[in-house]
């Protein structure tokens, strides 16, 4: 016997809603998108004019979304390197045994069940320059009240706190995971040949945690493309003068605002690329992290 | 099991030492569990305060009278509670649709063969790279086709099928003996039985957590129904979260209320969250014991 159950018909009917979906909801769209992006919709959408790459070169030649690409860039290497680093220099602070571990884990990772809508709103009042929290700790520590709605920098700040503390727990929780399958015998090792502690965390304890940082990476650059648009509709629908306009913003305000659906569909693809790039990198290591999978 | 850096080293140091620097982690860890909960405990005082109280400087940081009032504001006045239904509704039918159209082609992959399988474990896979903001303006075009726009229909068909979902019930199925299929066929079961009366039962831990990722990621969608439902009292709770605030830093918002409605619309995936989490840490490949 093969462990197989006979019979050709029966698992495309079971498939059968997955490829009806899949073709009709996300293929289709795809393909439309291709399409969208080489034509140019005239009267809000009423009619459509072939233009071929013109809406990618009018992209590419405008300042605002030239703007809006290096913002989002800088945005998600900002998430990423503070997320990433302060939630790994904490997982090695605290990875030994712990008593309730169990319960500690639960009270790091709530935060991943709050939208970014939710954080937003949170952390909008936070920021409030008159009676937010922020400001009165600035207020009693440094003597200063930023107004962090009309400062293009800090406004930018504002959205990368906000995300980075959305994002902490979980990110800390699959580090001090990494942490805590990272073999004995390498850590003896080391130490029976006189390793000190940043020794072992330069040449053992960071290369073998790597695909948990890699898998981590691809989740919060994913997060800080395509997530944040509830977070910036709800606290700064993009300005000050399109300071914080991330890249899915625009793509909101060109599609579903000013209805030029070529426009969109052109940048639709563009973030595409994007994630392209990400699920390679994302195949690669998840074929690791099977690996290392205790 | 637990591997840690730390505690081999244990033997060489004094048990003073040891006493203190347990005693580090332990402030820090508590500092951080502050730090992290901050956010909410703050908005949770806030929801309690009047609207004069919520604006005082230096901030006011105890719990007051008002948030009966606060939460009823934001519960009826704001008309959360209809969209708090919507959401709760298209968050479990379209769960639930992911669930069930996974396992199917769970099913499929690991216990058939057809012709074209690596074919179509493909097409389902690479639909990983095409999330909705990818699709959208061509995907809004199909909802105006079907007539779907501005229903509940376009916030919870699109979303039945799951290359994760087909992808952690594969892994999962795979592990299981394949004596336990030979058993089954020896009793005359057939596959949707074994599906129900067997593999089910034994991946708990799979479903669960497909419960706690599915029902966040369907609670917390933004983008796709603030585009694609129009009237406010079919909304969903994220969008309408932000008439709360109005949607700026000034003006007369009443900041208790807004507070309060945040935590109305954090609590279900809170609750799935905490209530399911030890499901959740075994589906993602965090818990010791499988």
């Amino acid at each position: 016997m093969d462990s197989k159950f006979p019979g050709k018909v029966l698992p495309y009917i079971f498939l059968l809603p997955t490829i009806i979906v899949c073709g009709m909801f996300i293929y289709y769209p795809a393909a439309m998108t291709f399409r969208a992006s080489m034509y140019q919709s005239l009267f809000f959408g009423a009619r459509e004019k072939f233009v071929g790459f013109q809406n990618f070169t009018r992209l590419f030649t405008s300042p605002d979304y030239l703007r809006s690409l290096r913002i989002t860039i800088f945005f998600a290497i900002l998430v990423v390197a503070i997320g990433l680093s302060l939630s790994f220099m904490i997982a090695v602070l605290l990875n030994r045994k712990l008593r309730a571990a169990k319960a500690l884990r639960i009270s790091l990772v709530w935060p991943y069940a709050l939208s970014p809508a939710v954080a937003g709103t949170i952390w909008l009042f936070l920021f409030n320059p008159h009676s937010g929290l922020v400001n009165y700790f600035l207020d009693t520590v440094a003597n200063i009240k930023p107004d962090w709605f009309s400062n293009p920098k800090l406004a930018l700040t504002m959205l990368v706190v906000t995300a980075v503390w959305n994002n902490f727990g979980y990110n800390l929780v699959f580090f001090l995971a990494g942490l805590q399958n990272i073999s004995d015998s390498f850590v003896e090792a080391a130490e029976v040949d006189g390793a000190g502690f940043w020794v072992q965390l330069r040449h053992i304890i960071i290369p073998l945690i790597s695909p948990t940082t890699f898998f981590l990476l691809v989740i919060n650059i994913n997060y800080a493309f395509f997530d944040t648009v509830g977070m910036v509709d709800v606290m700064t629908k993009g300005g000050p003068a399109n300071a914080t306009n991330l890249l899915i913003y625009q793509l909101y305000k060109d599609g579903f605002q000013n209805f030029n659906s070529g426009l969109a569909a052109a940048q639709s693809l563009i973030l595409f690329l994007f994630v392209v790039g990400l699920t390679l990198v994302q195949f690669r290591t998840t074929g690791r992290m099977v690996h290392y999978g205790g | 099991m637990a591997a840690n850096v730390h505690s081999q080293s244990l033997g060489k140091k004094s048990k003073r030492k040891q006493a203190l620097s347990t005693l580090i982690v332990y402030l820090i860890l508590g500092l951080l569990l502050l730090i992290i909960a901050a956010p909410i405990i703050f908005a949770f005082l806030k929801s309690t305060q009047t609207s004069q109280q919520v604006l005082q400087y230096p901030p006011l940081l105890t719990i007051e009278k008002n948030m009966k009032a606060n939460f009823k504001a934001a519960w009826s006045q704001y008309g959360l509670n209809q969209m708090m239904v919507n959401s709760a509704f298209i968050a479990v039918i379209g769960a639930t649709g992911k669930i069930i159209t996974a396992l199917l082609g769970a099913l499929a992959f690991v216990y058939f063969d057809f012709p074209a399988k690596n074919f179509w474990f493909f097409f389902v896979l690479l639909t990983l790279m095409l999330p909705i903001p990818v699709i959208i303006v061509p995907l809004f075009n199909v909802m105006a086709g079907f007539k779907w726009v501005n229903t509940y229909w376009a916030v919870t068909v699109p979303y039945f099928a799951s290359a994760t979902g087909i992808f952690l019930f594969q892994q999962h199925f795979m592990s299981i003996p394949p004596s336990i299929v030979d058993a089954a066929r020896m009793d005359g079961i057939g596959p949707i039985g074994f599906l129900t009366k067997i593999l089910v039962p034994m991946s708990a831990n799979v479903v669960g957590a497909m419960v706690v990722i599915q029902f966040i990621y369907l609670w917390n969608e933004y983008l796709w129904p603030l585009i694609v439902i129009v009237e406010p009292h079919r909304q969903v709770v994220q969008v309408g979260l932000k008439v709360l605030s109005g949607g700026g830093a000034q003006g007369v918002t009443n900041w208790g209320v807004v507070m309060a409605g945040a935590l109305i619309v954090a609590l279900p995936p809170l609750v799935i969250l905490i209530v399911l989490h030890e499901y959740f840490m075994a589906g993602v490949g965090l818990a010791d014991e499988k």
